[in-house]
């Protein structure tokens, strides 16, 4: 069988060699259109503002500098960021950074902490109405978040937590269905084995989860922290509404309130673009960092 | 029990009760500082006679046709590609970097790169001859401008979800049919597609459902303009809420984006028949 498909897939080889080149030709367009854009931000990002508009096209920066980056991490002085084409205006990243790492940290603890206790207990643990609790929250991935979005503003604004990052974190942080469904699919997965000996040793389920079955699932819940930690950083409507304040201002919301600080006529381009790298870089990071765990999950978690 | 109460709290206090919250503020009169008023379907009445939520609703509709065609067409291509050339995870990993990014950073990436005076694009149509195109400042293009963004910001991981469905296809089906004589044209279409229906269909209520909320794009680049040709119906929702403090009617509103999300899902699956496939 293994002999028959080879000399198959082989000669299907051959016969479509032009095809094959013409396929890979479009691969690599593909990868172009995908790759170049963030080559073009690096290039803009250590750029003078002032000198792209008479070198627009040329692949190296204009007139090369870290200007830009001292500009939007605070670090350069007024005059150099006015000579160099910025607004003026100080910005600080700095805080948005750390916001932006404290809003994304404490989702994921506490999302990833719950759901998975939740995902346990609707995977092995028999307790009454489990089915029924189970389809009414899998209901909850039908609803829009925009549906969502207006009441609980309304109700962290009555709470008094509006730009707090309580108010901007309680809604995510004990559970979204779609964590609860993804570690669910793994725990039924489980051998039944193992929790049997571990009752036998007498340990109760509080035990058996922490003690044995969270430590052989560190797999697929670093992948949950991954992906909720990036979906986090990323979020742009909710921290919008509840947290726009200077205090509590994330990355996301930082760059649209920069984007509309700059100049109609002559935006800072350099500015711009050195304020998303200093947002994209902390996921891209965590993305070199494990890629192929981050890879290997999409399509089991979407799919699946 | 103790496992599923925080996750219990949670779903109760911010699913659930805003879900049914949501659904009565519909009905009020509302605007974010007295109490809600009773007025019954009032504002649904309002709201069929308002010129400004059929715009909205047509420019959603054109937005998602555009962004789901293309990004359907593309990552389908794309996952055949590299299902049929390479399994590299490097590659993958590449085409997936834009969807890492958030969508505030890929629209102003955008919005520099589509510049009318300096942005590269209209550099490179200048150099062939052609005029520079204002693409979010010009009505026409707009909306098609920012649906091919996020089709840019989406297709990678669009083709990882195919891809992945593609990988539950067994191989000897193609080898079969290749011994028959049948071209890898023929195969895509007579074998690849019907066999790939459960997960296109689960993939296009994936992506209708999330196109169809489509906002951060708009709020950071053109705003509901030029003269409302950009103004989706998520932004709509927020102009009226947050803008002019009607909060009941952009509560109705909402409303309305969920029935058409809700049905077009159902639909989507009915018709796709995603429950079987044809291998079983």
């Amino acid at each position: 069988m293994a002999t028959v498909s080879a000399t198959a897939s082989r000669s299907r080889r051959k016969r479509l060699s032009v095809g094959r080149l013409a396929a890979w030709a479009a691969m690599v367009i593909a990868l172009l259109v995908t790759l170049f854009p963030f080559l073009w931000m690096i290039r803009t990002a250590f750029s003078t503002t002032r000198s792209l508009p008479s070198n627009p096209s040329s692949l190296l920066p204009a007139d090369f500098t870290w200007g830009a980056f001292e500009r939007v991490l605070g670090l350069g002085s007024r005059a150099q960021a006015i000579a160099e084409g910025g607004s003026g205006a100080s910005v600080n990243f700095w805080l948005y950074l750390r916001n932006s790492f404290f809003y994304a940290g404490a989702i994921t603890l506490g999302q990833v902490l719950f759901c998975s206790m939740a995902a346990y207990a609707f995977a092995r643990l028999h307790w009454p109405g489990r089915n029924v609790v189970f389809g009414i929250f899998l209901g909850g991935l039908l609803v829009p978040p925009i549906f969502t979005s207006l009441p609980n503003f309304i109700l962290v604004k009555n709470l008094g937590l509006l730009n707090t990052f309580p108010g901007m974190i309680l809604p995510t942080f004990f559970m979204t269905p779609f964590a609860i469904f993804f570690l669910r699919q793994f725990f039924l997965g489980i051998n039944h084995e193992i929790e049997e000996s571990a009752a036998l040793d007498g340990a109760g389920p509080w035990r058996t989860f922490f003690g044995i079955v969270l430590p052989i699932s560190t797999a697929p819940v670093t992948t949950l922290a991954i992906l909720t930690f990036i979906t986090a950083w990323n979020d742009y409507f909710w921290p919008f509404l509840v947290g726009n304040n200077e205090d509590t201002r994330v990355l996301t919301v930082a760059l649209g309130v920069f984007r509309s600080q700059t100049p109609a006529g002559s935006p800072d381009w350099a500015g711009l673009m050195a304020a998303t790298l200093v947002a994209a870089l902390p996921v891209l990071v965590l993305f070199f960092a494990f890629a192929r765990k981050i890879i290997d999950s999409i399509g089991y978690s979407g799919v699946k | 029990m103790v496992f599923i109460l925080p996750a219990l709290i949670g779903f109760a206090a911010f699913y659930l009760y805003p879900t049914i919250r949501g659904f009565y503020f519909s009905l009020t009169q509302y605007n974010l500082l007295g109490t809600p008023k009773f007025i019954g379907f009032a504002n649904f009445s309002k709201l069929f006679a308002d010129q400004l939520f059929w715009n909205a609703l047509w420019v959603t509709v054109e937005y998602v046709l555009i962004n789901i065609g293309f990004q359907t067409v593309l990552a389908v291509g794309l996952a055949v590609l590299m299902d049929r050339l390479t399994k590299s995870t490097l590659l993958r990993g590449a085409l997936l970097l834009p969807w890492l990014i958030s969508n505030v950073i890929a629209a102003m990436l955008w919005f520099w790169l589509l510049d009318y005076q300096i942005g590269l694009v209209n550099q490179v149509i200048e150099f062939f001859g052609g005029n520079p195109t204002a693409f979010f400042g010009d009505e026409r293009f707009a909306i098609p401008t920012i649906a091919l963004v996020n089709v840019w910001r989406h297709m990678g991981y669009t083709a990882l979800l195919v891809f992945a469905g593609l990988q539950t296809v067994p191989k000897y089906v193609y080898e079969a049919a290749s011994i028959d004589g049948s071209s890898e044209w023929n195969s895509f279409w007579q074998i690849t597609l019907p066999l790939l229906r459960p997960v296109l269909a689960m993939v296009l209520v994936l992506t209708v459902t999330g196109s169809f909320q489509v906002f951060d794009t708009v709020a950071v680049t053109t705003r509901g303009g030029p003269v409302n040709v950009t103004r989706v119906i998520q932004y709509y929702i927020f102009q009226k809420a947050f803008g002019e403090g009607q909060f009941g009617y952009a509560s109705a509103l909402s409303v309305i984006l969920f029935l058409i999300v809700g049905v077009l899902a159902t639909a989507q699956l009915r018709l796709l028949r995603s429950g079987e496939s044809d291998l079983a």
